[in-house]
């Protein structure tokens, strides 16, 4: 059966015995960084044409189809536009903390990679403190847009900045309670460990009602984290041209879309870790034949498709609601989502103390 | 006459107060067109609302002075571009009115039931481009794909997809298509079944009614003294429906209502656009199968000569009222003209409905005013 575990171990095993330990860790250092660099520009390419042919499918019209065949290269030939283009830097502008900001969001991005299992034991990273790490480094991306903002000298980026700035910091409290009722009932806070705990079946479905709700509101604040609609009043394009990005040309532009697409991918990875069990396939309680079946199907398949399904569905309220006004955005946080994930982070720890779930 | 320092004003530096002055347009994707918004801004409020205009100012009704009475007519259709055929309408029947010429049944339905399909067609775009303002893509796509069936049975009747210039004094250019009902009919039948997509998508959206109800509220009496017309006063509570008021082709044979609605608000705007639909479409659905046989333009001189005075025309447009003013010395073309736009009046309400609301709330009332730009600036 197919699986990276043992492209992995065969890999240091290897080294080991070819080279001494320091020279091993290096070398296995530059594949990571290698591997993670391409993985950036493969999801980049793959994310932003599923983005276009999911919208669409919705919009009833075909969406990219000249290049290459049903224009799968589309975003190729997109992204080598972007690069030939000349990044322009305003007059204006503070220079330094302008080119900077694209490399901080885009750094960020790259940071959260680190503990995510993308298959059985295949991690970067698996740190103890693995969703701490995830809710402190995500973050940090609110400041390389409050720099682009400030930076740029240009009214509509400094308003997209501080409407940004409001929303990440707020919407960040309902995500970290949400992944916090996963903590209390795993007891742990390696991602690991949160996956193995549901070996037995998902959170999702173990938990009962309130990590159902712990689960939409993830979704929800996440969305919001993301800057994507209907929360994506940071870039209303309407209202501010493009938000905080309207100064950004080239290539620095797309570092912009590029981050925002992969932190996509990153917190639908995570929701898929902490409620869908991660690469755990699914099992249905006693069914050993389907059990068994499931298990035949690659973990790295499990962890896409889930984390795939999930940045879809994301995709799909991109293109089915209008935008929130900035006040509403922010009552919404903390007149109903807030209160909400308190009390619900309150019954999930009665539920864990009391063993309730299953 | 200005020049180029007074109209753009250096606003880099804060108000007194601290505002910001941003500059919206004349290049922005909300303002639909050139128009050109000084917002000064107290943070996300709006403080006031300058709108500039003459970016897109072509002199039109100086150069109708310099047309015939049949040409003038296809320079209108470049105005309110959304309305062509309902401003042709106007021209035409104002130079029948001077003239005197007696307009065949025939001609009179086609010119209704054209210009209610226009009002249809112009309803849709203007959901696709005020749900875009606020946000939402996807409508878009919905009511175009009925827009270009309206598109198309233009295209197939006049030739022209957008500015039609098929109606000319005492009638029509030519003949209907003989596909016109079929295609007609068909249109109607999808768009009752296509149109509960919209309530689905739009009407009964939460995020969109946030959005649009209680924003941008316009009182009766302000309507009134802004001179506003059409689905924005109606909005409002003002009857003004010239359709109703002054009935002109066979508007007085037919059956339908005005709709009124008291809130106005964005959404009451919202709500008399898409009740208007339906209503343009019962006006069709009573006019189509009963066109009478018979000749499409009425008997006319070679070269039309109004008598020496003052004429009015006004109709309904999608936008409100559309008024056309003549002076006549008797000669072959106008001595003055004047266009009494719809659009223009409405730009003039939107900073005092704007006034105290958010950016976001500007977008919201700006969409359900429903702007053409070049209507405004003619």
């Amino acid at each position: 059966m197919f699986s990276l575990e043992g492209i992995t171990t065969a890999t240091q095993d290897w080294l080991l015995i070819k080279f001494n330990p320091t020279i091993a860790l290096a070398i296995e250092c530059v594949i990571v960084i290698l591997l993670s660099i391409s993985l950036f520009a493969l999801l980049g390419l793959v994310l932003v044409l599923m983005e276009r042919k999911v919208a669409a499918r919705i919009q009833i019209r075909l969406g990219p189809n000249r290049v290459g065949p049903g224009g799968i290269f589309q975003t190729a030939a997109d992204t080598l536009k972007l690069i030939m283009k000349e990044g322009l830097t305003p007059d204006t502008a503070d220079k330094f903390l302008f080119n900077l900001a694209p490399f901080i969001v885009m750094m960020v991005a790259m940071l959260l990679l680190a503990p995510i299992a993308f298959a059985k034991n295949f991690q970067i990273w698996d740190i103890n403190i693995g969703v701490l790490y995830i809710s402190a480094i995500s973050s940090l991306s609110v400041i390389g847009i409050l720099m682009a903002g400030w930076a740029s000298n240009n009214k509509y980026s400094l308003l997209g900045a501080m409407r940004s700035g409001a929303q990440i910091v707020s919407y960040e409290l309902s995500a970290g309670f949400a992944v916090l009722t996963i903590v209390v009932l795993t007891g742990s806070l390696q991602i690991s460990e949160i996956v193995a705990a549901q070996q037995n079946g998902w959170w999702l479905f173990k938990g009962h009602i309130p990590v159902i709700i712990a689960f939409v509101l993830y979704i929800i604040a996440v969305t919001a984290e993301t800057n994507r609609a209907p929360f994506d009043l940071a870039e209303a394009e309407s209202e501010l041209t493009a938000g905080f990005h309207t100064e950004y040309s080239g290539m620095k532009f797309a570092l912009f879309s590029l981050a925002e697409y992969i932190n996509i991918f990153i917190v639908c990875a995570i929701g898929a870790t902490l409620f869908l069990g991660g690469w755990m396939p699914l099992h249905i309680g006693h069914w050993e034949g389907f059990n068994h079946i499931m298990d035949y199907i690659p973990s790295s398949i499990w962890f896409m498709g889930k984390t795939f399904f999930l940045i879809f569905l994301i995709m799909w309220f991109r293109w089915t609601f209008p935008r929130l006004r900035v006040d509403q955005l922010l009552n919404l946080e903390w007149k109903y989502l807030l209160p909400i994930s308190l009390f619900n982070l309150l019954l999930v720890t009665i539920i864990a103390i009391m063993g309730w779930h299953f | 006459m200005y020049n180029q320092t007074e109209i753009i004003k250096d606003t880099t530096e804060l108000g007194p107060e601290g505002e910001l002055v941003v500059n919206m347009g004349p290049q922005h994707p909300a303002t639909h067109g050139v128009l050109h918004l000084v917002v000064t801004l107290n943070g996300e409020t709006i403080k006031k609302i300058e709108p500039h205009l003459g970016y897109i100012h072509r002199s039109i009704e100086k150069m109708c002075e310099s047309l015939t009475y049949r040409q003038f007519i296809y320079v209108t259709s470049r105005m309110d571009y959304l309305s062509s055929h309902i401003n042709n309408t106007a021209c035409a029947l104002l130079v029948e009115k001077g003239m005197q010429i007696e307009v065949p049944e025939r001609a009179q339905y086609v010119r209704t039931i054209l210009n209610e399909l226009t009002r249809i067609a112009s309803h849709e775009l203007w959901i696709g481009a005020m749900a875009m303002d606020l946000g939402a893509f996807t409508p878009f796509f919905y009511a175009f794909r009925e827009r270009e069936m309206i598109t198309e049975i233009m295209e197939d009747t006049c030739g022209a997809r957008l500015t039609m210039n098929y109606i000319v004094p005492g009638g029509l250019m030519y003949d209907i298509h003989p596909t016109f009902q079929n295609k007609v009919k068909a249109f109607i039948k999808q768009f009752k079944e296509k149109v509960v997509e919209y309530e689905d998508l739009v009407t009964n959206n939460v995020i969109f009614q946030s959005r649009t109800k209680g924003v941008g509220i316009l009182s009766a009496e302000d309507a009134i003294s802004f001179g506003c017309t059409g689905p924005v006063a109606r909005a409002s509570g003002v009857n003004c429906d010239i359709r109703k008021i002054a009935p002109y082709d066979v508007y007085a044979k037919v059956e339908f209502d005005e709709v009124i609605e008291t809130a106005g608000d964005s959404f009451a705007r919202y709500m008399v656009r898409i009740k208007e639909m339906n209503q343009s479409i019962r006006i069709i659905e009573q006019l189509i199968d009963t066109i009478p046989e018979g000749d499409f333009v009425g008997k006319t001189k070679n070269v039309l000569k109004l008598p020496k005075g003052e004429f009015y025309q006004r109709v309904e447009t999608a936008r409100g009222e559309f008024g056309v003013y003549i002076v006549s010395e008797g000669g072959t073309t106008p001595h003055r003209i004047k266009f009494r736009s719809p659009g223009f009046s409405n730009l003039s309400a939107l900073s005092h409905m704007a006034e105290g609301s958010k950016i976001g709330d500007l977008m919201a009332t700006m969409g359900t005013l429903d702007l053409v730009i070049p209507d405004i600036d003619r």
